[in-house]
């Protein structure tokens, strides 16, 4: 290996430079890897508590008021392989939505890493919440065996005009605990990917909290300035484009 | 048409072609959890039986998706060429699976015959077939594009370097791009998923890899992986754009929820010609199974049928790249490393026989029963197919999409037990004087200049 090959890894988390034995991985890379797979595995079934969620979210981001729900997935197992179930409320949790008159209702749900809602929900949420006195907010709702899609169902029966999902993303293998948010605007069901806008690997070495939540803040005040999120919503000139 | 099958007294019937399809369909998560997948075992073999003795022309006759309905069903309908289809017009689905495992059935015949078959022929046939078959077929078929490379030529086996980083760090993509073009990955492409879709990362990366591409003279193409619409205002901003990607599926409401319709690819497809700076093939898709569905927009049909129907969209541009992503959408759709084995060879099969340039992104995720012993097998068999080119990521770990992919050394490992070269330009280019040259370099002078 050259002297400016084995200098790589200062420069990003990938498995840049590695160590190898003819043209395949040396024994310690092979077997580090393998425990990250192992680790990742272990986090997609980690349980999100959400007592202690609530806890932590009104010592540490002054949230007063949340709503703790459940989806229709009733396990983890049924929660992977029928992910419709994680996209609608169960019938107990939809009966405690109250229709208001809200800008915006937050969701912060458990999705594939609870880890991640864990380590960067609260600091995220305490860093945006402040900048969005001008904006009528719902309750938090606190969710678990939850998918991004629910958001619309929450939104609707709140009568908000906009939605915003925190969620734990698919783990990978450097980073199991990478947060997502999607930004939906006038939220209701049968909303697509297509309507949405989203803020990606919010973690330690990805997206710090404090930046995800000025790009959060900056998308919303996008999306109520044009009426809309998703394809529509671009940091610079794609509106010009799409409305020629 | 009666569609059924008696076997032991006891009579199977199957409602519509869809039904006969889904139901013929070996067994995937994605079929069960849309409620299409055969009830037993018997039940799906009898599927299989009563398929292998339609003829193939009712896939002309008979469109799953209303013509009225569907765009992609009105592209399939439109497009098809009879002159071509002549050949095999007055098989059997059965009859069409012999044919393409007989002597007679040679590369150059089946490549005729491509504009001649739907996408439900070759979905249909597919299901009649065990892996073996899906590799001996498809190993036949040679769909060759070029850019600054040639790739899809016997004996070769490209790689498409993805460098992708999770906060889009120009170095830190440089550093992966580095690594990668010294382990001889990169002939397909380099391409770049963006962690965040915007004009301006898009600008940015495509500026880095265009500037690396000159000063190395490294004969590939560049690619930033955001939405169609986003690469087509990169494009009126002036950024050097070699091919525009774009994900897609195989029916019209499912390529609404991506957010795109035939009319804004065709209107890529003429900026992206418009710029010239390639020959024919300046597109690039990805698809993958699962994803009709994941939109709620599959029409009762199965998985496998979907993504074949995808390759329809694909084959309209003549694209230098398509590959499925096969494991990346998760355990909902396939399972565990058996069901994604089996789907990979399939959709390289499906896409080769319809005439596209087939890759496949060879991966799986966290929450999949899927290791990287399954990764080692489809990878294998996939070469022993013939794939055009698989994916190059350090160390198989996509920090930023959150999976497992192919690494730079599992192209190294493939190539020599199967006696594969990059593609020509890119062979000649790593023997040469300008490979040496960027073994001394470091990320920081990978960005100085143009790239940052």
């Amino acid at each position: 290996m050259t002297r400016a090959l084995s200098t790589l890894r200062r420069y990003t988390p990938a498995r840049v430079a590695l160590p190898s034995t003819g043209v395949s991985l040396a024994t310690s890379e092979v077997l580090a890897f393998q425990l990250a797979h192992a680790q990742a595995r272990d986090a997609v079934h980690v349980p999100l508590h959400l007592p202690s969620l609530a806890l932590r979210l009104q010592q540490e981001a002054g949230v007063s008021t949340v709503l703790q729900l459940t989806t229709a997935a009733q396990d983890r197992a049924q929660y992977l392989r029928n992910p419709g179930l994680g996209r609608k409320l169960s019938d107990a949790s939809r009966t405690q939505l109250v229709r208001g008159s809200y800008d915006l209702t937050i969701v912060v749900a458990d999705g594939l890493s609870a880890l991640a809602i864990e380590r960067h929900a609260v600091e995220t949420l305490a860093a945006l919440l402040p900048m969005l006195a001008e904006w009528a907010l719902a309750p938090i709702v606190l969710l678990t065996q939850a998918r991004v899609a629910v958001g619309d169902e929450i939104g609707e029966a709140l009568g908000a005009k906009c939605s915003l999902v925190l969620i734990g993303e698919r783990p990978g293998l450097s980073s199991a605990d990478s947060l997502g948010a999607y930004l939906t605007w006038d939220p209701c069901v049968g909303k697509t990917d297509a309507d949405r806008n989203c803020i990606s690997n919010i973690r330690d070495g990805g997206l710090e909290p404090k930046a995800a939540a000025e790009k959060i803040f900056w998308y919303l005040q996008e999306a109520r300035r044009l009426g809309l999120s998703g394809t529509g919503l671009k940091d610079g000139g794609i509106v010009e484009l799409l409305n020629r | 048409m009666q569609l059924q099958h008696t076997i032991g007294g006891i009579t199977y019937g199957f409602r519509d072609l869809k039904d006969l399809l889904a139901k013929a369909t070996p067994l995937r998560s994605g079929d069960e959890l849309a409620g299409v997948a055969a009830s037993s075992a018997v039940e799906r073999a009898a599927a299989q039986m009563t398929l292998a003795d339609l003829p193939l022309r009712i896939f002309v006759e008979e469109a799953l998706v209303p013509y009225e309905e569907d765009e992609v069903t009105r592209l399939i309908a439109d497009s098809h060429d009879p002159a071509a289809f002549a050949p095999v017009s007055s098989l059997t689905v059965g009859g069409f699976r012999d044919w393409l495992l007989s002597d007679e059935a040679t590369g150059d015949l089946l490549s005729g015959l491509a504009s001649g078959l739907t996408p439900e022929m070759a979905a249909a046939v597919s299901k009649l077939m065990r892996v073996q078959d899906l590799v001996a077929a498809a190993r036949k078929i040679r769909v060759v594009s070029r850019f600054r490379t040639t790739i899809g030529l016997a004996g070769r086996l490209s790689t498409r370097l993805q460098p992708n980083h999770p906060t889009d760090d120009v170095v830190g993509i440089a550093a992966s791009i580095l690594d990668g073009l010294l382990l001889g990955s990169g002939d397909a492409v380099i391409g770049i998923n963006p962690a965040t879709d915007n004009v301006e990362t898009t600008a940015t990366l495509l500026r880095l890899i265009d500037a690396v591409r000159e000063r190395y003279a490294i004969p590939t193409q560049s690619c930033v992986l955001a939405h169609v619409t986003t690469q087509m205002a990169a494009i009126q901003r002036g950024a050097p754009l070699d091919l525009v990607f774009q994900s897609v599926a195989g029916t019209e409401k499912a390529n609404t929820s991506f957010g795109i319709t035939l009319a804004m690819l065709d209107e890529a497809h003429a900026m992206v010609r418009e710029l010239g700076r390639g020959g024919e093939n300046l597109m690039y898709f990805e698809t993958g199974q699962g994803s009709a569905l994941s939109a709620d927009a599959h029409h009762g049909m199965d998985q496998q049928t979907c993504e074949a129907r995808a390759y329809a969209v694909a084959r309209r541009y003549k694209p230098l790249l398509v590959n499925t992503v096969v494991g990346f959408i998760g355990p909902e759709y396939l399972y565990d490393g058996k069901q994604i084995l089996r789907a990979g060879l399939e959709d390289h099969f499906c896409g080769k026989l319809l005439g596209l340039p087939m890759g496949c992104d060879v991966c799986y995720t966290n929450h999949a029963e899927a290791d990287q012993d399954d990764m080692d097998t489809l990878l294998t068999m996939l070469g022993a197919a013939g794939v055009n080119y698989i994916m190059g990521v350090p160390g198989a770990d996509d920090v930023m999409l959150q999976y497992q992919s192919t690494s730079f050394h599992d192209a190294l490992y493939l190539r020599p037990v199967l006696g594969l070269k990059p593609a020509p330009e890119f062979e000649a280019w790593l023997a040469g004087n300008h490979a040496a040259r960027l073994a001394e370099a470091s990320p920081l002078h990978l960005t100085a200049g143009g790239g940052a």
